[in-house]
């Protein structure tokens, strides 16, 4: 009896020092999907946490799970970030949804961002960038680049995230190339470097001379290389090992400025759930170099292309655009909605195949 | 939809680089199981044979030194292995199950430095004049030299089970290991060797994948194909050459099958995802029908004293 209550005072001891040194520090927790190494997706989420580290130096301290499934473990990993007295927890795939919002039930002290998805709750933030505005001008590079017509798509899921990038890439690949084809293999994956290399094979077996990939590895941009002339796309993060060929551009996503304000806000006790969803203009995606393996007059094009997206002068999905079923989605000079890009299911007209249910 | 755009010469081309780890893995697992030991920890020793194979080409950037390192390491691993069963005789699906995981977690140890790092590329073979050779000569002649080392390595150890005494000495230790141990042959010696055999070829498969098929360093990269080769040494009814067909038909379906969702068929990807496994089960099930069995010392542990 003694020596347990002396023991469990002990622990409340030692719980009451922890607590009190942890109260200087503000704890920020990282749940990627992918290693810290993948050189793209989560490698980029990764640099704004040391961004974060350097901003606010000993003031922070940051925490980081990596290759973390996304289901009932996600849950696991962020319930114990949460118990060791994280303030702030970034979780970084669409696959985290319901794990952050299950999460965030539990522990109403600690502030979640979600990255990519669309539930809120008072203490769960969502932010994303606008990739679609970086595959406008990948598709449009891409259109005019091929030879052979057939643009080969590699898709992680079939959710709107993934189809708002097909559907903007197929536009504008088309607006510069009306014979073009695309042709998409749904990996189901985010992260699997076997199965990436070898659906950017059949891609190619297929006469495809364009790869883009939704998917986080760099190994469809080996496979190309390997191939010899395929033209590829940094995913996520610049991938510049590949360059100037067979990677001759890039969306970047920039991450850093984000992760730095919402940990001030933490810092400061400003911090509101918010719906944040960025894109070129506000900086947090951005299209790595435009390599010399494009013709300057269509890196030119692009350049401007990318330049009216930061101005706010030009939307990505700009009608007249119809469905794949051949219904009307934009009229004339129309420009698409939040809610209808955030939810969107369908391809557009031109897109052949059918989306995985 | 269009089925024309799918080249078969391209596919039969790519199904063999993609059948080629698993044919490694099996035709080493065929060798133990024909000694009479059941190692189950095929999927670890590929991955680490992967890592050290990665890790080693990396380092002096030599592929071909990058294989043997593999090799080796998948030996090494495979010596704990030894160390279990035959030397401190622990059951051999528990040592087995157990060496897969350590090699799992223990890859990922070794390869944390590697991720994401672009390995030196081996190239194929172009031989002149017989790999210009239309059809036959994009199949055949223009891969990478592994390849053809899979190939050799399973008529080779045909020939050897089937012809020479090594091979019959090494069927007589699976059959009937007490019989074996009486006509004065070394049992533990014999298994031994075929474990190292195995966990060679093991982690040259595993390269294979890390080097060749991908070419990539990641945590689990080898996905289960040790445990598909470990089916199909069964399925395969310990026949290399049946092996070398399973393993084949497997790499093929898996192709295949992302050449359908690319050319649009409209059968649901899971279905898709799912068919090498069925097909090649249900082709190799078929085959078995012959009533070879299992070598009938397969799994039981040897003591001179019993």
């Amino acid at each position: 009896m003694k020596f347990t209550s002396l023991l469990t005072s002990a622990a409340m001891a030692l719980g009451l020092a922890t607590g009190a040194m942890a109260e200087d520090k503000t704890k920020v927790g990282f749940v990627y999907v992918g290693p810290v190494g993948d050189g793209g997706w989560t490698y980029e989420h990764n640099k704004g946490r040391l961004a974060v580290e350097e901003e606010f130096g000993d003031k922070v301290e940051t925490v980081f799970v990596e290759s973390v499934p996304e289901g009932p473990d996600a849950e696991r990993v962020m319930t114990q970030m949460a118990l060791e007295g994280a303030d702030l927890i970034f979780t970084t795939s669409f696959g985290y949804m319901d794990p952050t919002i299950n999460v965030a039930k539990k522990f109403p002290d600690v502030k979640f961002e979600h990255a990519t998805g669309y539930k809120t709750a008072p203490n769960v933030s969502v932010y994303s960038a606008r990739f679609y505005e970086g595959r406008a001008v990948q598709g449009h590079i891409a259109g005019k680049m091929t030879k052979s017509n057939i643009i080969g798509y590699i898709g992680s899921y079939p959710i709107p995230e993934v189809i708002r990038g097909i559907n903007s890439a197929y536009l504008h690949a088309k607006a510069v190339n009306p014979d073009v084809e695309f042709k998409i293999v749904w990996a189901y994956t985010w992260f699997d470097p076997a199965k990436e290399a070898d659906a950017a094979t059949v891609l190619i077996e297929q006469g495809a001379d364009v790869i883009l990939q939704h998917t986080d590895s760099t190994a469809p941009q080996a496979a190309a290389q390997e191939a010899g002339n395929v033209v590829t796309f940094g995913q996520a993060s610049d991938m510049s090992e590949y360059a100037p060929f067979p990677r001759v551009s890039s969306i970047i996503d920039d991450w850093a400025p984000y992760y730095i304000a919402r940990t001030k806000a933490v810092m400061d006790g400003t911090w509101e759930s918010a719906n944040t969803w960025d894109g070129i203009r506000e900086g947090m995606v951005a299209i790595g170099e435009i390599s010399d393996a494009v013709p300057a007059d269509v890196k030119e094009e692009a350049l401007a292309l990318k330049a009216a997206m930061a101005a706010g002068e030009y939307h990505p999905f700009t009608g007249p655009i119809k469905k794949q079923d051949g219904s009307d989605w934009l009229a004339d000079g129309e420009t698409a909605d939040d809610g209808t890009l955030a939810g969107m299911n369908f391809y557009v007209e031109g897109l052949e195949g059918e989306i995985p249910q | 939809m269009d089925l024309g755009e799918i080249n078969p010469v391209l596919l039969v081309a790519s199904l063999m680089v993609a059948a080629t780890p698993l044919l490694l893995a099996a035709i080493g697992e065929l060798v133990v199981e024909k000694a009479g030991v059941l190692n189950l920890g095929v999927e670890g020793m590929m991955i680490v044979g992967a890592i050290s194979g990665f890790a080693i080409s990396v380092e002096t950037g030599s592929p071909w030194l990058g294989f043997i390192a593999a090799a080796i390491g998948g030996a090494v691993l495979s010596l704990l292995f030894v160390l279990l069963t035959q030397v401190a005789l622990a059951n051999q699906v528990a040592s087995g199950l157990a060496l897969t995981l350590f090699g799992l977690g223990f890859s990922a140890l070794l390869g944390q430095s590697y991720v994401g790092i672009k390995p030196p590329s081996m190239g194929d073979i172009h031989i002149p004049l017989i790999s210009d050779i239309p059809v036959i000569g994009p199949i055949l002649f223009q891969h990478d030299p592994i390849l053809y080392v899979g190939i050799a390595l399973t008529a080779a150890v045909w020939a050897t089970l089937k012809y020479t005494r090594v091979g019959l000495i090494l069927r007589a230790v699976g059959e009937n290991h007490d019989a074996a141990h009486a006509l004065g042959y070394k049992v533990i010696k014999i298994r031994i060797m075929a474990i190292l055999f195995g966990g060679a070829c093991a982690g040259l498969g595993g390269a294979y994948i890390s080097l060749i098929r991908v070419p990539q360093w990641t945590e689990g990269m080898t996905a289960g194909v040790g445990w598909i080769a470990l089916a199909l040494v069964v399925f395969a009814s310990w026949k290399p050459w049946r092996a070398l067909l399973g393993a084949y038909l497997f790499g093929g379906i898996t192709v295949l099958q992302l050449n359908l969702q690319a050319a649009g068929v409209a059968i649901p990807v899971e279905y898709l995802a799912m068919s090498p496994y069925i097909i090649t089960i249900l082709v190799l099930v078929i085959l078995s029908a012959d009533k070879s069995s299992a070598p009938a010392s397969l799994g039981r542990t040897f003591h001179a004293s019993h």
